[in-house]
């Protein structure tokens, strides 16, 4: 595996920098993303990790530019296969969505019309995008179908009609309708039993390599990230604090937080060990502490972590780690299994 | 030997569709040492929380008997169950619709004591209600907020709480960490491991997690589409998997280890339907295994070692 990251400008489809989302609401404010950064090469797959209220899917909503209102977000950059995105009018976006950027929802009941055949469905995504007949599109719609291994006989049916791994395969014959170049998917597989997420990753994999597709995977599930991802971004509340290639970042757990998060896993390969888990809870995104958002929770924590912010550092070319303790020269996570 | 807390023999429960009858759980036998835990692991619409509930006669079995402590709990009236199930609790797997939104935490406490005749008097049942909270680790300042003003383990603690008010000896946990963040599944797994070290509780636990339930049963059993395809010590299971669909379920874990090329064997096709099963293995159509004669009956739960079971035709050929 390639370990080190070698950026030349073409080389990047994907490019955010310093992305911060609020809602305002009447009485509070909710810091849902606070600066986050991130660039995603060609062919390559970058996990956001992270648990509920981290921030995960508004930044990826944020990428389509479809955060709801009352959100409002601020950004330095945002450039998709070479197109600037903050610029885009609303017309040039509803091209861009899905054209260059396509996402994945969660929950395949909810993201498909009840009332449609899923041929229709797809061949729809095809006709916004690309002027064709309404013929040519449901024959692209079949073989998109045939390519997540759904037969083409089945494209008159309707969603209700499918198994839940069978519904979220059309979801992805969706997204892929139009080639674009860079795929989120936001917890794919979350509503799925094991061995049908087994296939459906395996699936995700094989297309995305036959494309030389890049792709986001958004999940709370290490175990996937391991097995899809390149690199991570481990998110907490509303930030990236650790950042780097998977042996990065899973070999060498720089953060707490990472650390806290691979301790409270029960481990398949090591039974009855007596978990660890992180004590308390996320911080209200309505409220968050002053300093180091997981400085609460943290057992290195000192007074300088609860004061101020702490900066992105680098320890390497690659791996990136957000924490005031790393400033102590001799200051190290080890995780004992690990290193 | 040790005292057999729960005993269930060829348990039934079919459900009326209108495509037939949906055998949601077909001829399951187990049964439960005291102060264990048996895990019961399967895919949605294995019929895993339908045992569960049969158990407690939430749902009633079509067929079968049940005995807790000795007691055949099927042939028990209304009351009697009513006394019974002081001692069998439950914890759902979505604390949030399982706690009456109106409800402090003060008072769904204090009814289940109340209206079960646990504790009687104010002062009693006051104390009591601080006592329950301090054993799952529900801060006392929280005793008159609403559920939907606490988060998922907290409310998760709740639901712990109200079964323990009870003062059970059994607890069927239904999914209780599944919708709960891997931190805070962390914190309640020890809680409940912690509560049966304490209380001597035996636990049913019912689950789609194998991480979760290989860190948390003695024993485990592997349920496919209403049957018990295989049953065995925890550790005997994880070692030495025998049925395909127990093996695929192993391998169809993600793990979160950087390995390169982890071996998987990925099962094709889908779940067939539970509606009117055949004489047939129900997992034949998708085993690489399958042959004619799995197609012709169905394998009964054959013993191939002490405590592991196996329902498979093709058990030892490969």
């Amino acid at each position: 595996m390639e370990e080190t990251v070698k950026t030349t400008n073409d080389d990047i489809v994907l490019e955010l920098e310093n992305l911060r989302v609020k809602f305002v609401l009447e009485t509070e404010t909710v810091e849902a993303v606070n600066g986050i950064s991130i660039s995603l090469r060609r062919g390559r797959t970058l996990g956001l990790a992270g648990e509920t209220g981290a921030g995960k899917t508004t930044t990826a909503l944020s990428l389509l530019r479809l955060v709801p209102y009352p959100g409002r977000v601020e950004c330095d950059k945002l450039v998709v296969e070479g197109h600037d995105v903050l610029k885009m009018s609303q017309k040039e976006l509803e091209k861009y969505r899905g054209a260059d950027l396509a996402m994945i929802f969660q929950d395949p009941m909810t993201s498909l019309n009840p009332v449609f055949t899923v041929g229709q469905q797809i061949a729809d995504t095809i006709m916004l995008h690309d002027p064709t007949t309404r013929e040519d599109a449901m024959k692209k719609a079949e073989a998109m179908l045939e390519l997540v291994g759904i037969p083409a006989a089945r494209a008159v049916e309707y969603p209700h009609q499918f198994s839940g791994g069978m519904k979220q395969r059309v979801v992805i014959a969706i997204a892929l309708a139009c080639n674009p170049g860079v795929l989120i998917a936001d917890e794919p597989t979350t509503a799925l039993d094991v061995t049908i997420q087994a296939q459906v990753l395996a699936l995700m994999k094989k297309l995305r390599d036959e494309r030389g597709m890049s792709m986001i995977m958004i999940t709370h599930d290490l175990g996937i990230i391991a097995d899809v991802c390149d690199e991570v971004a481990i998110m907490y509340a509303g930030r990236i604090i650790e950042y780097g290639t998977l042996r990065d970042v899973f070999n060498h757990t720089r953060h707490p937080y990472t650390e806290g998060l691979f301790n409270s896993l029960p481990n398949i390969r090591s039974r009855r060990e007596k978990l660890k888990p992180i004590p308390g809870l996320m911080p209200d995104p309505s409220n968050l502490p002053k300093g180091c958002a997981f400085a609460p929770r943290c057992r290195y924590a000192t007074d300088a972590c609860r004061a101020e912010r702490p900066a992105d550092r680098m320890l390497s070319d690659t791996h990136m780690v957000a924490c005031t303790r790393y400033d102590e020269p001799g200051f190290r996570i080890d995780r004992p299994d690990r290193d | 030997m040790a005292e057999t807390i729960l005993e269930v023999r060829n348990l039934k429960k079919y459900f009326k569709t209108a495509r037939g009858m949906l055998h949601a759980v077909d001829d399951v036998s187990f049964s439960i040492e005291k102060g264990h835990t048996l895990g019961i692991v399967g895919e949605s619409g294995c019929g895993k929380t339908t045992t569960g509930r049969c158990i407690l006669r939430l749902v009633e079995p079509t067929s079968g008997e049940i005995y807790f402590e000795g007691k055949d709990i099927l042939s028990l009236n209304r009351s009697e169950m009513k006394s019974i199930r002081k001692d069998m609790q439950i914890i759902f797997q979505d604390p949030f619709s399982s706690l009456d939104p109106r409800y402090t935490i003060n008072q769904a406490l204090s009814e289940t004591l109340r209206v079960n005749r646990i504790r009687t008097g104010k002062k009693a049942i006051e104390d009591r209600v601080l006592e329950l909270m301090e054993t799952v680790g529900l801060a006392e300042r929280l005793i008159n907020t609403y559920p939907h003003e606490l988060d998922g383990g907290r409310r998760q603690r709740i639901g712990i709480a109200r079964a323990l008010a009870m003062e059970p000896k059994f607890i069927v946990c239904d999914e209780p960490v599944s919708a709960l963040d891997v931190s805070i599944q962390a914190q309640i797994l020890n809680l409940l491991e912690d509560l049966q070290e304490k209380l001597g509780l035996s636990y049913i636990f019912i689950t789609h997690d194998l991480a979760v339930v290989n860190h948390f049963a003695d024993e485990i059993a592997v349920m496919y589409l209403g049957q018990i395809v295989e049953k065995a010590p925890t550790e005997e299971l994880f070692d030495n998997p025998v049925h395909p669909y127990t093996r695929a379920l192993l391998s169809a874990i993600p793990i979160p280890e950087v390995m390169e090329n982890r071996p998987q064997t990925l099962l094709t096709g889908e779940i067939s339907s539970p509606i009117n099963p055949g004489n047939e293995c129900r997992f034949a159509k998708r085993c690489r295994f399958a042959c004619e004669g799995c197609r012709q009956h169905c394998p009964e739960l054959v013993q191939i070692k002490p405590g592991h079971f196996v329902a498979c035709s093709r058990t030892g050929e490969v």
